[in-house]
């Protein structure tokens, strides 16, 4: 079994996140990028998947510029067998990404295409869906669980209220949640190696999609700040408080 | 701990460089092009504790180019060239509580103008010359924290990174991965200020022998983007007087630079005697000075953070090299206090240290010692800048405001017209660690709160150094005896720990807060951004900082 992880470089979970002054976007200039925590995850099942013997190769895919070459050596790191950037300038949508994936699929013919269920930047949780739409494949979004179970795959996804177990024919995307895995330190070695291990640079435009984005951002604020809260003597007056603002 | 932990794996490489500062990059950088010119292949690996390069780097910062000019003299036409702010103009201002004179440029020595230099972030330069490293094939390796010396005869033979996946206990835990061995001909430590190997390697081999006290300073800094009316672009100023008492040592800095970015901030110098004192309540107050607090009406505080900084100069820079390998730039000391500049000389340590071990390992029969490093420096660019300010800060230290500044001037006037000074070379009297009265003999300082515009306090401030340390490891603040802070530190300073840690790491909690009752010691290790000041300015030098797990720390961008 061949698996397909699409991964995208993301502003770091630590990194605090400052708006361009004129609100157009993020200045993302100097702040540290890495891989989506959901992607690394897929990456880390996908390898799992292959330590066990159940799949024979990963192969990473990215879309960006330069810079995404670093989310792909992290997923090689984590031992990942090669990797694919697919070079294109400035905001791509999840619909174009979709279409690009939905290309290399067709080049690559992957069994599984395993992938983030969204990225912590935009949170758009968009590409894995309209790409198994796009290739009509089968999907189960918001995994915790997967296992191969002879030509099927059995995926429990967190559902509000519970856990729902699918059983999927391949070829089959998946996308995957917070509880799937614990992704592993990569060791110094590996991050080596990674740096060795094939990545193959292709632009966009040779694929034949329109990267044009179909939605134009307006301006990008900042949530307002909470407002300092105060401190009540006693029950009584957290009550009369309360009533004043109406909850009581 | 239950059970032994697996054998390391080992690597072998010509150099190991620890920390991916200005100086452990230029080293890596210079071995690399000395390597090409003598077609050798040199291996030369650098590990960083910091999640990626530039996360752990913070400083004002004015960076005088002549370190950079001769690493790489074609930097200010790189395409990602990151200084690009000149100094326009240099200010340098007496506060008084409510008034501010400015010393008037003529009466600066030349020793400390700043023309020519640039005003920008070094965490940005040390992004930079690590993208210019990786050109030339230095490995480097963000998110790995050496932890440990490895020494065998007598000698240091490399590193070993720190195990990752230890539980609070130390046990393994699932993910547990051991450390690799990076064995090495020469070891480099850059590590900053009061490395933790750096300070073992100076204790094991006696490299202080002989030399003054190191003496370090306390660094807190915020970024700010402001309104761009009050915005003033190349504009440099330092203070010195209030809010500090005319004992304490320390000023502030502002500097003006990029779209609208001004970076502000307060160095405390550590010898403080009032352990009441909060290096950071005393940043918090400077800016609402009425001459600095316009400068942020209608600005937006960015991101904070911390360092401790070397300030023992010339006398106090201990012997640089050791069987095994060499101290590289503040892991030395190589700070120009006058001049609160200190990048550039830990760039040129880089080259000569890079320079002494190419001289090596080139002969064909490497000594353990790169000893002409050790042998130049005094004669060097550094020695030519630390050896004429040498007697300023002794001069600050032993008679205050305002006759040590003045004398500290007539003293570099001197140096700079006749080539001597009329007081020798003066010493620092005693390490930083020795210099707290009991709180019995002083009067308690009071701060004021914070507004939360411009004045902030610590846990905000914490914040936004986007520091991050994954919660079951063991604590890196490792206490000699854990009884100490609450049976001496308390009732003699009030443990000063609390206040002079720029973090909020440490606190002392009571079962019943009103009635201060049985007082408990707590160490809030997840909160601490890196700066070593503990480790340097606790009265019974109790605490022992150690790297936490790799990738832990802060993540400054920009600062």
């Amino acid at each position: 079994m061949k698996i397909l992880v699409p991964v995208k470089l993301a502003i770091d979970s630590n990194a605090k996140p400052r708006l361009k002054a004129d609100r157009s976007g993020i200045d993302l200039a100097n702040v540290k990028l890495s891989i989506n925590p959901f992607c690394e995850i897929a990456v880390e099942e996908a390898v799992r998947l292959r330590e066990a013997g159940k799949a024979t190769e990963v192969v990473v895919v990215s879309v960006g510029v330069g810079k995404a070459t670093d989310a792909i050596r992290s997923a090689l790191a984590i031992g990942a067998d090669r990797g694919i950037l697919i070079e294109a300038e400035g905001r791509v949508e999840p619909l174009t990404i979709a279409k690009l994936l939905a290309k290399v699929v067709e080049e690559e013919k992957p069994d599984l295409v395993l992938t983030g269920k969204q990225a912590i930047d935009d949170d758009s949780n968009q590409t894995g869906q309209m790409l198994a739409a796009l290739l009509d494949w089968p999907q189960a979004t918001f995994a915790s669980q997967v296992e191969l179970d002879g030509a099927e795959l059995v995926v429990t996804r967190e559902v509000d209220g519970g856990h729902q177990t699918l059983r999927l024919s391949l070829p089959a995307l998946v996308t995957t949640d917070l509880r799937l895995n614990e992704p592993r330190y990569p060791s110094l070695p590996n991050i080596m190696k990674a740096k060795k291990k094939p990545v193959e640079t292709k632009s966009a435009e040779t694929y034949g999609v329109d990267l044009t984005p179909r939605l134009s951002v307006v301006e990008v604020r900042e949530p307002a700040a909470r407002k300092a809260g105060i401190k009540v003597a006693d029950a009584q007056e957290l009550v009369s408080k309360l009533k004043a603002v109406g909850v009581l | 701990m239950s059970e032994p932990l697996p054998q390391r794996e080992t690597m072998e490489f010509d150099v190991v460089i620890v920390g991916a500062g200005p100086a452990g990059l230029a080293a890596a950088i210079r071995i690399r092009q000395a390597a090409a010119k003598n077609e050798r292949d040199i291996s030369v690996v650098v590990v960083e504790k910091g999640s990626e390069v530039g996360a752990h780097i913070l400083s004002g910062v004015v960076v005088d180019p002549i370190g950079l000019d001769s690493l790489l003299p074609e930097w200010r036409n790189h395409p990602d060239c990151p200084l690009t702010t000149s100094v326009r103009e240099d200010r340098f201002l007496y506060l008084t509580q409510t008034g501010a004179h400015r010393l008037p440029t003529a009466m600066m020595p030349k020793l400390i103008d700043n023309h020519g230099n640039f005003i920008g972030s070094l965490g940005n330069v040390t992004r930079f010359l690590a993208a210019r490293a990786e050109e030339l094939g230095v490995e480097i390796f963000p998110g790995f924290a050496a932890s440990e010396l490895l020494i065998e005869d007598g000698k240091v033979v490399g590193v070993a990174t720190g195990d990752m996946g230890l539980d609070r206990q130390g046990n393994p835990r699932g993910d547990f991965v051991r450390g690799m061995e990076l064995r090495a001909t020469y070891t480099l430590l850059g590590e900053g200020a009061r490395g933790s190997l750096s300070k073992q390697a100076i204790a094991r081999f006696g490299l202080d022998k002989g030399r003054d006290f190191q003496k370090f300073g306390i660094g807190i800094k915020e970024l700010w983007q402001v309104d761009p009316a009050r915005f003033q672009e190349g504009l440099v100023q330092h203070s010195f007087g209030w809010p500090l008492d005319r004992h304490t040592g320390g000023g502030s800095f502002l500097y003006h630079f990029d779209e609208n970015l001004v970076a502000v901030g307060f160095v405390v110098h550590l010898n403080y005697a009032n352990p009441t004192l909060s290096p950071f309540e005393e940043f918090q107050r400077f800016k609402t000075h009425p001459a600095i607090r316009d400068t942020f009406e209608g600005g937006k505080r960015l991101a904070y953070g911390a360092r401790a900084l070397t300030e023992g100069g010339w006398q106090s820079v201990p012997r640089l090299t050791f069987p095994g390998g060499a101290l590289l730039g503040c892991s030395a000391g190589f700070v120009n206090v006058p001049r609160i500049k200190g990048s550039h000389n830990a760039i040129l340590s880089g080259i000569q240290a890079a320079d002494a071990v190419v001289g090596e390992l080139v002969s064909g029969r490497p000594s353990s010692e790169p000893r002409a490093y050790e042998e130049g420096w005094r004669q060097s660019a550094i020695g030519r800048d630390l050896q004429p300010v040498r007697n300023v800060k002794p001069l600050w230290a032993r008679y205050g405001i305002p006759l040590g500044i003045m004398l500290g001037g007539a003293d570099m006037w001197c140096n700079q017209l006749l080539g001597k000074s009329p007081f020798g070379t003066l010493s620092h009297g005693k390490p930083d660690s020795a210099c707290l009265k009991p709180i019995a003999e002083v009067t308690p300082i009071t701060y004021p709160k914070p507004d939360g515009v411009l004045t902030f306090d610590r846990l905000s401030s914490v914040f936004l150094s986007s520091t991050n340390h994954a919660e079951d490891q063991p604590c890196h603040l490792r206490l000699a005896n854990p009884a100490l802070p609450i049976e001496m530190n308390l009732p003699v300073y009030g443990e000063p720990a609390r206040l002079y840690c720029p973090a909020g790491v440490y606190e002392v909690v009571y079962d019943d807060e009103v009635a201060k009752s049985k007082p408990r010691f707590v160490i809030n290790a997840q909160n601490c951004v890196h700066c070593k000041t503990c480790d340097i300015k606790d009265p019974a030098q109790n605490i022992t900082w150690v790297p936490p797990e790799g990738g832990g720390g802060p993540n400054y961008p920009n600062m």
